[in-house]
């Protein structure tokens, strides 16, 4: 705690020394709100914990943990959202027995807010996916796939905003290009848009059209192609984007030991996080929204 | 006007480059899911069942292993891939011709898609979702000879023991390239068509095999590779493939 009060103060500092010698007592101080953001990726249909055997995750992973984790976080903090970045189906028995039912069920019990849709959410084909949704008491975005001519027609939205103490926060979500990686015949006649110029309308729309306070896009493209570093990843749309205040990602599997911080097309910072796979992390980022506070032309100040 | 409103409105005349917002701090961590967590036990309950239903189907026994079978186990073939390829001819083979009067003249699968060994002791059915996890099914596709003879020097120059049916032999001379070919004993033919089995990930390009493009027609047999497999080891009462010479390379 005493980390974070010194943030607050040299903030605070920062603020003073801004404003040239203004004074800020005239601000009624109001409380600091604050948005807790819980996160999953790829959980592969990973319901039960690894076993004690298992060569990488043993005794790691398992929903039920999961669920006593985010419960709790819960009561410490009411105002949280929790987000999935897809990849929910596929990896274990459980799907191949129950086609994605277990997984919508358990993931409606520990009230998630939003998924988003990843490649192996076709496995069983469109069809298969739609077959499951009247299990999922939380909602699907994606804003590049346009679903229009399938089964999945309104069933999946470009976004979704939720209010939570008064803060807006606008959900988005951007999926993976499917020719080359997902049978045709899977996915049928989804069509797949360009995630950047998707975003760059999005993130307009959320933040200057819905004046969201906070604006997250939940992305199943991938972090980042070392090899192809051309390749759309969320590492390049954080770069080309603005009004993004938090991409969570999913796809490469990628286990970030803390979110990263890069520089958007302004100069500003944004969060990319994604936590591996198979449910063996819970990502937590906290926002705190506190009136009449200064923030440098970055941005918020960002402890990871 | 609410306090938000008159808060924005000051901070823009005080300072401009921060009027937007007032989002101050944000704080990121990773937290671990493992057994030092709580179990949820309305969560546990209720996955119970299933968990009971998928075991009990999982563990069933469907045949024996009398040793253990990895796909390292041979340079260019191998008993567990033998075992595959000979499994996906001889379960596709009725359903293709009864739909074409026609007979699959080999198969061709891939050394990557064998995912797990065989272990020594009761096969299960788990033990086939092991070796092929994924939902790939078999695809019948018809390619002219020239096209096999591609495939052939495909498997001469990737030097892995990509698995195939008996029906073919190949032998690689001293210095990998081919030295003699033959589907069901004969010289392949390049002008004739023959009727490959494969999976739709490598009929697709999958493992950069590109031979199967163009075609003379795809069949697509829906059926799973994994449920080849559990058919296959179902009807033996003991798994007992072995490295042979249908993909070998001259020593000496």
């Amino acid at each position: 705690m005493k980390r974070r009060q010194f943030i607050q103060k040299s903030t605070a500092a920062t603020v003073l020394a801004g404003v040239g010698g203004l004074s800020l007592q005239s601000f009624t101080p109001s409380k600091t709100k604050k948005i807790t953001i819980l996160h999953t990726n790829d959980v592969h249909s990973h319901i039960d914990p690894f076993g004690p055997d298992d060569g990488r995750n043993a005794n790691k992973g398992g929903v039920a943990r999961r669920a006593s984790l985010v419960e709790s976080i819960r009561k410490e903090n009411p105002n949280t959202l929790l987000l999935d970045a897809g990849d929910i189906f596929q990896g274990t028995p459980y799907f191949n027995y129950y086609g994605g039912e277990l997984e919508f069920k358990l993931m409606s019990m520990l009230k998630y807010d939003v998924a988003t849709i990843g490649n192996h959410d076709f496995d069983n084909g469109i069809d298969g996916l739609y077959a499951q949704i009247p299990h999922a008491k939380f909602e699907f975005v994606s804003a590049n796939y346009d679903f229009t001519n399938t089964v999945m027609d309104t069933h999946v939205k470009p976004y979704k905003i939720i209010t939570k103490d008064g803060i807006k926060i606008g959900v988005f979500g951007l999926g993976i290009q499917l020719d080359g990686l997902v049978n045709k015949d899977m996915y049928k006649e989804t069509v797949y848009h360009n995630p950047i110029e998707i975003a760059q309308d999005m993130s307009r729309i959320l933040k200057e059209e819905q004046s969201c306070d906070l604006v997250i896009c939940l992305s199943h493209i991938g972090y980042y192609y070392k090899n192809n570093p051309d390749k759309v990843s969320d590492i390049t749309l954080a770069r080309a984007t603005k009004d993004i205040d938090l991409i969570i990602g999913g796809h490469t599997h990628t286990f970030l030991p803390k979110p990263t911080i890069e520089k958007n097309s302004v100069g500003k910072n944004v969060l990319v996080n994604q936590v591996g796979c198979f449910g063996l992390y819970l990502g937590k980022i906290d926002f705190y929204f506190e009136p009449g506070k200064k923030v440098t032309a970055e941005g918020a100040s960002i402890i990871v | 006007m609410t306090i938000k409103h008159i808060l924005k409105l000051c901070l823009l005349l005080l300072i401009f480059s921060c009027a937007s917002t007032n989002l101050t701090k944000i704080e990121g961590k990773r937290i671990d899911i493992d057994d030092t967590l709580q179990t949820n036990q309305a969560i546990e309950d209720f996955i119970a069942p299933y968990r009971t239903h998928v075991n009990k189907n999982m563990d069933s026994i469907i045949s024996y292993a009398p040793e253990t079978f990895s796909k390292s186990d041979g340079e260019f073939n191998t008993a567990i891939g033998n075992l595959m390829a000979d499994a996906v001819y001889s379960e596709s083979n009725p359903v293709f011709n009864q739909r074409t009067q026609k007979n699959i003249d080999f198969v061709l699968l891939n050394h990557g898609g064998i995912r797990s060994i065989i272990s020594k002791g009761d096969v299960t059915v788990r033990t086939a979702y092991g070796v092929m996890p994924f939902e790939n099914s078999v695809v019948v596709v018809g390619i002219k000879g020239n096209q096999v003879n591609d495939m052939m020097e495909y498997l001469s120059k990737a030097k892995r023991a990509h698995p195939v049916s008996s029906q073919l032999q190949l032998t690689l001379d001293k210095k990998s390239a081919v030295s003699s070919a033959t589907v069901h004993g004969e010289p392949i033919d390049v002008n004739r068509t023959y009727y490959i089995a494969t999976n739709d990930y490598l009929y697709n390009g999958g493992d950069g095999m590109t031979f199967f493009h163009p075609n003379e027609g795809l069949h697509v047999l829906n059926y799973k590779i994994r449920d080849v497999l559990i058919d296959n080891f179902k009807k033996k009462d003991t798994l007992n493939p072995k490295r042979d010479q249908r993909f070998i390379q001259l020593k000496d």
